[in-house]
């Protein structure tokens, strides 16, 4: 039953509901009160602003970052040993873009808008970086090595779609050789943890924990929801010990408490605890995260798997993990971005991460003062790892939607 | 149709006894008598159709044939194998048995052939391309050929019922169980299901099928089976139990049910 409409009216909605004054007028204008709320929410922003940009531009003394931009990236890791941390970012960028030009092979476009004006942010920050002019080419050819990849991972990726199945023993070697760079050994020489420091540090202790506490979290979750009440036990009680304890006091503990239980002579290294702790603390909140996870997939799924012959084990591995995995990433990579935040704690217990090792710099008589400069530049570096994190979660949980 | 799948097609209805459930009763969790002894008998190639009103137990009594349900009394063979009360066998006997639930219960983070194949990859250890091209076949067999690429959240649910079905035959089962297949389905695409249904039938098919489709029941069904308040009431050839009912309550179900 179909009426035709009465006229054909044109294609487009009256002009004053649609385009920016209109938009101006529905949010901003609508009513006197709002109208209030507009001017003086607009007028304080822009004092805050002004504010900022005159501090920005006169008072603060940003020569404390240059001067200190290995110590922020790398800590006190010798000189002469740089070349393996560019080797290390050499491999990053090259796999990252290999894994983004296969896993988009089927996109119609590889750059789109967004992407290219990133880009370009990051090669004029490349540019303008106080350095010296040879990491400025280093990180530009960086960036050329990421898009240049990206561009092979496509095609290859096009021609053999079989080359994708190697790309997470790809990563997982990457993290081998990557460790190897950094610490040394097998003919290169040794650099001791404590001389680790900086962003690189931050990263190391973050993707260390992460990759950790992932299988960790799920093996608590499923414990969690076990029918073996000893099984279930012990995963409520870690979880629920753990939750209950702020991350500091579990560092401490870690740091000053067990080597003291520990057979005299036995030492383990301080970034080990730190990693352990950090693990094992982001393991009882994922837990719950994949908890919430698996109690969102319904009761069928299960069923229909067993109807089909498939034991639990190969239920829970092959159809409701999957499915509780692909509910819970925005929650995975929250409590993920929590943990790179916390590895600033470590600082505090004398660890030069990022956030220990700007310390040190303010310590330094030269830099005294020169808190808000620092901390802003260690702030955005934060910000850009937490929301790169968040905008590869957000592609990520496209990449699986198979619900239309 | 393109290869008659022998190991579905062999014998017509004999005396072979498929299902034997004897005397099965069940408590739920907080005591409630699901099923109150229940007896019934499905011989090879039978197609028997199970009738009654919500909560009579009828689902239930099916899910115990392939352990599903566990049961606290009586005792239930499929296919020569006792279900015994500490589920031991229950692999051997969900290899042998199908199922198709009311909600489909299809996979969505799989492709259709990517559900289809799962089972006989995983359980029965057959090499990935002879278990897509059995899946192919059983996809055109079913009419869903051109969405095997597709996830099932692109289907319509007649198109994904039919997928459900190839799924449970890709085992190559014995028996086939369908639990209300047709009752989440828009009235326009109940007919698509139950020819595929129909199709299987005639193929010699072991079939449990709880429904209310009558249509169904009077050409396909050997038998109709009434439960009622977890017991079987009646039972019957489809002629005698829709025209010549012996037991009030059949009566009464079927004056709800034929309006």
């Amino acid at each position: 039953m179909t009426t035709a409409p009465p006229t054909l009216s044109s294609s487009r909605p009256p002009a004053d509901q649609v385009g920016a004054i209109a938009w101006f007028r529905k949010n901003l204008f609508s009513s006197w009160f709002s109208t209030l709320l507009t001017v003086v929410l607009g007028l304080l922003l822009v004092r805050t602003l002004t504010g900022f940009l005159t501090w920005a531009t006169t008072t603060a003394k940003w020569a404390v970052i240059p001067a200190n931009l290995p110590l922020f990236f790398v800590g006190r890791y010798p000189v002469a040993q740089y070349w393996r941390i560019w080797a290390i970012v050499a491999i990053l960028a090259t796999l990252s873009g290999l894994s983004w030009g296969i896993l988009s092979r089927n996109m119609p476009k590889l750059f789109d808008r967004n992407i290219l004006i990133g880009f370009g942010v990051a090669a004029a920050i490349a540019v303008l970086l106080p350095t010296p002019v040879l990491y400025r080419i280093l990180l530009l050819a960086f960036l050329g090595l990421v898009l240049a990849s990206a561009w092979i991972g496509r095609i290859v990726g096009r021609r053999m779609p079989q080359f994708g199945q190697w790309l997470s023993p790809a990563w997982l070697l990457s993290l081998l050789v990557v460790w190897w760079l950094i610490a040394g050994g097998i003919g290169l020489p040794w650099v001791q943890t404590n001389d680790w420091g900086g962003l690189m540090l931050t990263m190391f202790m973050s993707v260390s924990s992460i990759l950790l506490c992932f299988p960790l979290g799920i093996l608590l979750a499923l414990g969690r929801q076990s029918k073996l009440p000893i099984l279930r036990w012990v995963a409520i009680a870690f979880i629920e010990v753990i939750r209950g304890v702020p991350l500091i006091t579990l560092l401490f503990v870690g740091a000053y408490m067990v080597p003291l239980f520990l057979p005299g002579g036995i030492r383990l290294n301080q970034l080990l605890l730190a990693i352990i702790s950090l693990t094992l603390f982001s393991a009882a909140y994922l837990a719950e995260n994949v908890r919430g996870g698996l109690q969102s997939v319904p009761r069928g799924q299960a069923e229909a798997a067993n109807a089909l012959g498939l034991n639990t084990f190969l239920a829970t591995i092959l159809i409701v993990l999957p499915q509780a995995l692909k509910v819970s990433i925005p929650t995975i990579v929250g409590q993920f971005i929590s943990l790179v935040q916390d590895t600033t704690l470590v600082g505090l217990l004398g660890s030069f991460e990022m956030l220990g090792i700007s310390r040190s710099v303010l310590a330094n008589p030269s830099f005294i003062g020169r808190y808000a400069e620092v901390y802003l530049f260690i702030g955005v570096i934060y910000w850009v790892l937490c929301y790169a994190m968040s905008l590869g979660s957000r592609r990520l949980e496209k990449q699986l939607n198979t619900t239309y | 149709m393109t290869q008659p799948q022998t190991e579905l097609m062999t014998s017509s209805t004999g005396t072979e006894p498929m299902i034997v459930a004897e005397n099965v009763e069940k408590w739920y969790d907080n005591n409630f008598h699901v099923l109150r002894g229940v007896s019934m008998t499905v011989t090879k190639g039978e197609v028997v159709v199970v009738m009654g009103p919500s909560g009579s137990g009828k689902s239930t009594f099916i899910r115990t044939f392939n352990a599903l349900e566990s049961y606290q009394k009586g005792s239930i063979t499929v296919d020569g194998i006792k279900i015994s009360h500490d589920l031991k066998n229950i692999d051997a006997i969900r290899r042998e048995v199908g199922m198709v639930f009311q909600q489909f219960n299809l996979f969505p983070h799989l492709t259709v052939l990517q559900n289809v194949t799962l089972s006989p990859i995983w359980v029965r250890r057959w090499p990935k391309a002879k278990a897509e091209e059995v899946a192919m076949q059983l996809l055109e067999r079913v009419g869903i050929l051109s969405q095997a690429q597709k996830f099932p959240g692109q289907l319509s649910g007649g198109q994904q019922q039919r997928v459900a079905i190839a799924r449970a035959l890709a085992m190559q089962p014995k028996i086939m169980l369908f639990d209300e297949p047709t009752s989440a389905l828009d009235p326009e695409m109940v007919r698509e299901v139950l020819d595929v249904m129909r199709t299987l039938a005639s193929s010699g098919m072991t079939m449990v099928c709880v429904t209310h489709e009558v249509g169904f029941a009077r050409e396909v069904a050997d038998r109709v089976v009434l439960m009622a308040d977890g017991l079987l009431v009646e039972e019957g050839t489809p002629d005698e139990f829709f025209s010549n009912p012996k037991e009030d309550r059949t009566k009464k179900f079927l004056s709800q049910i034929l309006h």
